[in-house]
């Protein structure tokens, strides 16, 4: 009884124990923080990376592919009859399956014009089923026209396009370029740069460009049957403006050379979708400057499936951008149409993966496990989406773990502040414990005043940095803001994080542990103090002065 | 022992003078504590007429059951640096249960080594305690705890309040150690009224709340007087109780213990450099080089 009277009155009339309070606050409150922000950040990005990725992949090995899903396999497992590989999938998971589609990825060149330069990028092009890709990724909702996030069509739209983020909300910096993109964009684009024929414009189809019969048929019937039928080969044609009001005297579209494309009216009948870091900058202002907008055409240069392979250009017009904001992704990812990208390779009927979007709730390890007793690993890569990104995720883990260590050696040093101000306490209270010998109190008494004594720092201390850290994440982006304001320097600048606000997640587990380990140190390190206090002799100490 | 009454009625009449006449005259309700304890009276042969406590070296572990304390031959140095400096050369001293004895030495004579020795709270390094028979200085420390805390009481010339305690805390601090947080916590209220009860006896019935800052001298060498006696002790231990304070409140301190030790029948040894104030004892010994003289 008398231990927790005395600790009481220690902790009330010691204003110096304040500071061992507030040192042991103050790293728990940053640890906190710290600890909710990076978890925000690996949450955000992991939830990025499930949204682009699917859950499970199938990969063929060989650039030459793997046969589409409604194809038999190749290597059926042994002791059973060729299937089809859905048909092998389903018959292996199917229980587990929401969704399928098939892709092909290749290297490839993205080029394009920029203020009569041409600006070449390397990249992934990826040519998925437009009706099946949001099924199994969160493709879709990365796009920037309003009717392709609900169902996306690879078809340049009349405008419209999104002038903000909408990922960000209405707070998102204006895009100005992007009022025009679509077909207002093509239309003025190519009206002006007819009169001075440019390389892009000459290009044209490629030499390699081999056109679908039936679109080829679409766009000649267009040009013949004149306006008054434009509207009608609209509606067949995927490619054609439906909005077509240029006259058939059109004086520029009357000096268009040799070629019967009109760029003025027609896309190319290759369509992309381009990551939007490809063809656009963020400026230090957190403003996005675009190189090229829907409605431009660009090049790609990807190799055909034959061996060895051999490099062919053909021009896409671009229809959309994808923004996952994951720039690893943004800045490397073209999405064609499956069919064209086969095609153009010479792989007809077949793909290079096939993703798999798995129910709710089933474990992708388990499901990938199982797929690879079934898909020989001399041919396949069954790989899980924390497969595919695990370096990524593993240095973030990393991270967090060093920043850890880092931030309980703060804590630690506060500990040290414990143990000091402790030792000047006991000093101080040495005849106090002398008369409390003499009054018949045991050492293990007396220390036990000084472990409840740094038990109850502990548990304040980490209470009021538990409540200060809980605070601090709930706000920070007011407090980052606020910070802003004073200091007039952007603490978070969305250039650099492809995020506009900062990103928390709270982890209770997390939370426990630092409190734990905040109130154990606060607790070992009263604990010299207190077998100092604990094996005082009586005499000497009540002699004290 | 007569003289008491005499410097009482040279007191000053205060506020304080109805509580130690009430404990001088005995009219006191007292509380249940004075009275609960049923003592042996020591006669008046044991208390008067009785030699200076010189015992032989030599002594049967036997102690007579008149004798309640009993050190035999007791030395104590201290080291100093490479010096050793002896302290008690050979002490003995034996203290019938009852009495009220007084050991005088100059400072330095080594008589608060002595009251440490008897209270246990330093051990000898040769030489024996016997308390009610038992031998006490050899114990396992946590027993010696417990001796000092039921059946010792200690009174120093520093008073040695806690300063962070209130008086009634003060004085309620040996009920605190001696019990569980949970046993203290069920029997509260009795143990706050013993302790109210007792400051009230001494005197301090109106400081109970006051912070020992906030007290006189007086005043806290009543209130230690009072947590001296609240777990009911046998023995009580005075290491110069008024050399703090002035004669008017010294006298009172020591008409309190007079009282106590008539009326309760509470072995008393006080040491003290005050012959004067050692006249008041039953019975006085010299402290000298060491050693009890006569």
């Amino acid at each position: 009884m008398y231990k927790l009277l005395l600790c009481w009155r220690y902790l009330r009339t010691r204003y110096i124990a304040l500071a061992s309070i507030m040192s042991v606050m103050l790293g728990v409150a940053t640890m906190i923080v710290v600890n909710s922000v990076m978890a925000g950040f690996t949450h955000e990005m992991q939830d990025r990376i499930h949204g682009i990725l699917s859950d499970v992949t199938i990969e063929c090995h060989s650039l030459e592919g793997m046969p589409d899903l409604n194809d038999l396999e190749f290597f059926p497992p042994e002791g059973d009859r060729r299937r089809t590989v859905r048909e092998r999938i389903e018959r292996t998971v199917g229980d587990r399956i929401e969704g399928m589609t098939a892709t092909v990825i290749v290297p490839a060149m993205l080029s394009y014009q920029h203020g009569g330069r041409w600006v070449t990028r390397q990249v992934q092009v990826i040519g998925i089923d437009e009706k099946t890709q949001s099924q199994v990724s969160d493709f879709g909702k990365y796009l920037q026209h309003p009717e392709n996030r609900q169902q996306m069509e690879f078809r340049l739209r009349e405008g419209g396009y999104d002038t903000r983020d909408h990922q960000t909300g209405p707070d998102a910096p204006e895009r100005v370029e992007m009022r025009n993109a679509g077909w207002a964009h093509r239309r003025a684009k190519f009206a002006g740069q007819q009169l001075m024929p440019t390389g892009l414009q000459s290009s044209g189809p490629s030499e390699n460009f081999r056109p679908d019969p039936f679109q080829r048929h679409q766009q000649m019937a267009a040009r013949q049957e004149g306006p008054a039928l434009a509207p009608a080969a609209a509606q067949t044609g995927p490619n054609e403006n439906p909005a077509d009001w240029f006259p058939p005297t059109d004086p520029f579209a009357a000096r268009t050379p040799s070629s019967q494309f009109d760029p003025t009216r027609q896309t190319q009948p290759g369509t992309a979708v381009l990551g939007i870091a490809l063809a656009s900058f963020r400026t230090p202002e957190g403003e996005e400057r675009f190189l090229a907008l829907p409605g431009d055409d660009v090049q790609l240069t990807i190799p055909t499936a034959g061996t060895p392979p051999k490099p062919i250009s053909d021009t896409f017009t671009v229809v959309d951008f994808y923004e996952s904001k994951m720039s690893e992704y943004d800045s490397s990812l073209v999405f064609v149409p499956i069919q064209r990208l086969q095609e153009l390779r010479g792989m007809k009927g077949m793909v290079s993966s096939i993703q798999i979007k798995l129910k709710p709730g089933v474990d992708a390890a388990e499901v990938r496990d199982q797929l690879r007793l079934k898909f020989p690993a001399a041919y396949y890569g069954i790989l899980t989406w924390r497969d595919k990104q695990g370096p990524l995720l593993a240095a973030v883990q990393m991270e967090t773990a060093i920043l850890n260590v880092l931030l309980f050696l703060i804590i630690t040093v506060a500990g040290f502040g414990i143990l000091a101000i402790f030792l000047m306490i006991v000093v101080e209270k040495t005849r106090d414990i002398g008369i409390l010998k003499s009054l018949g109190a045991s050492g293990q008494g007396v220390m036990g005043i000084f472990l409840a004594y740094g038990l109850s720092l502990g548990l304040i201390g980490s209470g009021v940095g538990l409540v200060l850290g809980l605070l601090f994440v709930g706000h920070i982006n007011q407090i980052a803001d606020l910070l802003g304001r004073i200091t007039g320097q952007k603490f978070f600048d969305p250039s650099v994080y492809y995020f506009y606000e900062i990103p928390t997640v709270v982890d209770p587990l997390t939370v426990a542990w630092i409190v734990g380990g905040a109130i154990t140190i606060a607790v070992l390190a009263s604990v010299l103090p207190a077998l100092r206090a604990a094996l005082l002799h009586p005499v000497e100490a009540l002699r004290y002065e | 022992m007569n003289d008491d009454r005499e410097l009482w009625a040279s007191q000053p009449t205060e506020e304080r003078t109805s509580t130690a006449d009430r404990l001088l005259t005995g009219s006191s309700p007292g509380g249940p504590h004075m009275t609960m304890r049923p003592r042996e009276l020591a006669t008046t042969d044991d208390l008067v007429g009785q030699t200076p406590g010189i015992v032989p070296a030599r002594k049967p572990r036997q102690v007579m059951t008149s004798s309640q304390l009993e050190a035999v031959n007791l030395t104590k140095s201290y080291q100093k640096g490479k010096i050793n400096i002896p302290v008690l050369t050979g002490v003995s001293l034996s203290v019938r249960e009852g009495e009220f004895l007084a050991i005088v030495g100059q400072s330095g004579s080594g008589k608060s080594t002595l009251l440490h020795l008897l209270g246990t709270l330093d051990a000898p390094d040769d030489g024996e305690i016997y308390f009610d028979g038992r031998r006490i200085d050899n114990l396992p420390s946590a027993q010696r705890d417990t001796l000092r805390n039921r059946q010792i009481g200690m009174v120093f010339q520093f008073y040695h309040l806690l300063p962070e305690l209130t008086t009634l805390e003060n004085v309620l601090a040996p009920l605190m150690i001696a019990h569980s947080t949970l046993s203290y916590l069920r029997q509260r209220r009795r143990h706050r009224r013993v302790a109210a009860e007792l400051l009230e006896t001494v005197g301090l019935g109106h400081r109970l709340k006051h912070k020992p800052r906030e007290l006189s001298g007086g005043e806290m060498q009543r209130a230690a007087i009072a947590r001296a006696l609240v777990a009911r002790p046998d023995l009580l231990l005075a290491d110069e109780p008024t050399g703090n304070l002035d004669r008017a409140t010294g006298r009172d301190i020591m008409q309190i213990l007079g009282t106590l030790n008539r009326q309760e029948n509470l072995t008393i040894v006080m040491v003290t450099h005050d012959q004067a104030l050692a006249d008041q004892a039953d019975r006085v010994v010299h402290l000298a080089d060491g050693r009890i003289g006569g």
